[in-house]
């Protein structure tokens, strides 16, 4: 009987393994059609498209990259800036707004945690904020178009720092420094903001792939091309395809602006958007698998 | 005393209201005055006599969304994509925690999550180039090799409806399905082990152990998620709408969702008062449906209630 058990659960083992195997070889394959896409041979994929198994691989579509190098690097430049300075600024304002509500005695308490929570569950709609952020602060082709609206503060982020406070934080450490006579601003930054670290190191992680990934802010606030993140330069890239293709005004190629790349060119354009995250990412999964369980227990 | 007390009291708060300050202020202007200029669904705006200018139409805006086809079109698509989102994400997700789970090793586990959960680090951008290396008509994968190889002539995807509903599954699922597994199994780990180690020795098999214990223990998980997904069941994926299908105008009767309308009417329009009619629409409905659904979890669980 046990013996039997005991194979049952071997067999099962392995027919996990083999399903899941399966699944992740589905899963990764369309990200390697793109990456084999940028290095074919753009004769060859004129002649038979897109395949796993090109008959002429070739680098021109990188060589071509680093010839144009100028448009590309400036867009990685916004990007990574906008990345760093949002990312920076968004986790210190969080922490700052989610250690008051995790303090017991604090008497806006309930009334804190009430304004983030509300956020969840109403909001004006995009028109009144598009309308707000465009005339109200004139904030379309700025820099800060990219990092201001929407992804500053989250209420996801607050209560995922304030819970941490609130269950791994003993309060005794507080109560100390203030005998010590250390002033709130004093024990927040000293001594609260280093505690965070862990949480910090989760709602950072999350923060920084939104602004990485992000295309919607520069979608609604931008129409400057050289203020244009990664992302946003490949939706050019993508709409200018289309465009021809409906156009078919061969006229109109000598007025456009950006240099049509060729069809391996836009794949190269798309790994090297990926290829950051996939570089940073292993190092960071740990934390991101914390951030969603977390996340999903109490929001 | 109780003066004295209540003086200290108050003057420690003003310190810890300071360092919350900044964050207070932001979600003011970023989500809080925004919520007031829903009043802008009321108005006919107009771009040279301003937000306050403008005169108001009482409920023309609404009269005339509702009174077009897009109305039902969006709404239609946002709800079905939704339950289809969650029925089929949620059966795959469990399924893959399942097999996960099983494996035990755990630098395995590890390994086959980092490949699950590459997809949710793409941004949609991305993705849709990836969708693109498939389906377009010159160059696309499916057309070149795939289609060829079937004696089947090229079909012209980012213009034939039909398969759009099927495509934009596979994609959130392709997207998603890692991620939304991380949950599961997180609930399947807490399980107590007792439990399968009795099992195992009256003589349960693998498969009685997943249907009779695993599954109903994830019970009051999958009930919870669920609820608070109908909670949300009035947005859309604005990426997943808009770029995988490369915003092209003969698919909207299956891709426009209420996201991507607002969106048109917004930006390409410039329909201020439709689109401010139909934000409105979305964030009312929206509400009532996380109220409810909140109501509902509340039932079950209260311990996971959001209030």
């Amino acid at each position: 009987m046990k013996r039997h058990s005991r194979d049952d659960g071997t067999n099962f083992r392995l027919g996990s393994t083999i399903i899941l195997s399966v699944l992740a070889f589905l899963i990764l394959l369309p990200v390697l059609l793109v990456v084999i896409a940028s290095v074919t041979d753009e004769n060859m994929l004129i002649q038979s498209g897109y395949t796993f198994f090109p008959a002429k691989l070739s680098l021109d579509s990188y060589y071509y990259m680093i010839k144009q190098s100028e448009m590309i690097l400036r867009a990685y430049s916004v990007t990574i800036t906008v990345t760093c300075v949002g990312t920076l600024v968004s986790v210190l304002i969080t922490t700052m707004l989610a250690y008051p509500m995790s303090r017991p005695k604090f008497r806006y308490r309930n009334a804190l945690a009430f304004f983030v929570f509300f956020t969840m569950l109403f909001n004006g709609g995009i028109v009144a904020s598009y309308i707000m952020w465009s005339r109200i602060f004139q904030i379309k082709d700025t820099i800060w178009a990219l990092i201001i609206p929407n992804y500053l503060v989250t209420a996801f982020n607050v209560f995922l720092v304030r819970n941490y406070y609130v269950t791994s934080v003993p309060l005794s450490i507080i109560e100390s420094a203030q005998i010590d006579g250390a002033s709130e601003l004093t024990i927040f930054f000293k001594i609260m903001l280093p505690l965070a670290i862990p949480s910090v190191a989760t709602i950072s992680l999350f923060t920084g792939l939104i602004y990485w990934n992000d295309w919607i802010n520069g979608l609604y606030y931008l129409t400057d091309a050289k203020l244009f993140g990664i992302q946003n330069l490949l939706i050019r890239i993508m709409n200018n395809i289309q465009f021809l293709k409906v156009s078919s005004n061969v006229a109109l190629l000598g007025t456009m602006n950006v240099d049509l790349p060729g069809t391996s060119v836009r794949m190269a354009m798309a790994v090297i958007g990926i290829l950051p995250i996939v570089i940073i990412y292993p190092f960071l999964q740990k934390h991101f698998i914390k951030g969603v369980v977390l996340g999903a227990v109490k929001g | 005393m109780t003066k004295k007390k209540k003086k200290q009291q108050r003057s420690s708060s003003a310190p810890l209201l300071l360092i919350a300050a900044p964050g207070i202020l932001y979600l003011l202007i970023n989500n809080y005055i925004p919520m007031f200029g829903i009043f802008l669904a009321f108005k006919d705006f107009n771009y040279r006599k301003g937000i306050f200018g403008s005169d108001w139409n009482g409920l023309d805006n609404f009269r005339f969304l509702f009174k077009t086809h897009d109305a039902w079109v969006m709404t239609r698509n946002t709800l079905l994509y939704n339950f289809a989102f969650i029925i089929i994400g949620t059966i795959a997700a469990i399924f893959v925690a399942v097999l996960m789970y099983e494996l035990g090793q755990r630098s395995r586990v590890k390994f086959f999550q980092s490949i699950m959960l590459l997809p949710n680090l793409l941004s949609w951008v991305v993705i849709g180039f990836i969708v693109y290396a498939f389906l377009n008509a010159d160059t696309g994968f499916i057309n070149n090799t795939v289609l060829k190889a079937l004696h089947i002539e090229p079909i012209s995807w980012y213009s034939t409806t039909k398969p759009w509903p099927f495509i934009l599954i596979v994609t959130y699922l392709w997207k998603y399905v890692g991620v939304n597994s991380i949950i599961y199994m997180a609930s399947i780990s807490g399980i107590d082990k007792g439990i399968f180690e009795a099992a195992q020795l009256d003589g349960a098999s693998k498969m009685q152990q997943i249907f009779k214990i695993t599954l109903p223990m994830l019970k009051p998980t999958i009930i919870i998620l669920t609820l608070m997904s109908i909670g949300r069941i009035f947005y859309s994926d604005f990426g997943l709408f808009y770029q995988v299908p490369q915003n092209s105008g003969r698919l909207f009767e299956v891709t426009q969702t209420i996201d991507t309308y607002v969106y048109h009417g917004l930006m390409d329009l410039k329909d201020i008062g439709m689109s401010a009619a139909a934000a409105l629409y979305q964030s009312v409905v929206g509400f009532l449906l996380v109220l409810g659904a909140n109501a509902l979890v509340r039932k079950v669980d209260r311990e996971n209630a959001l209030f």
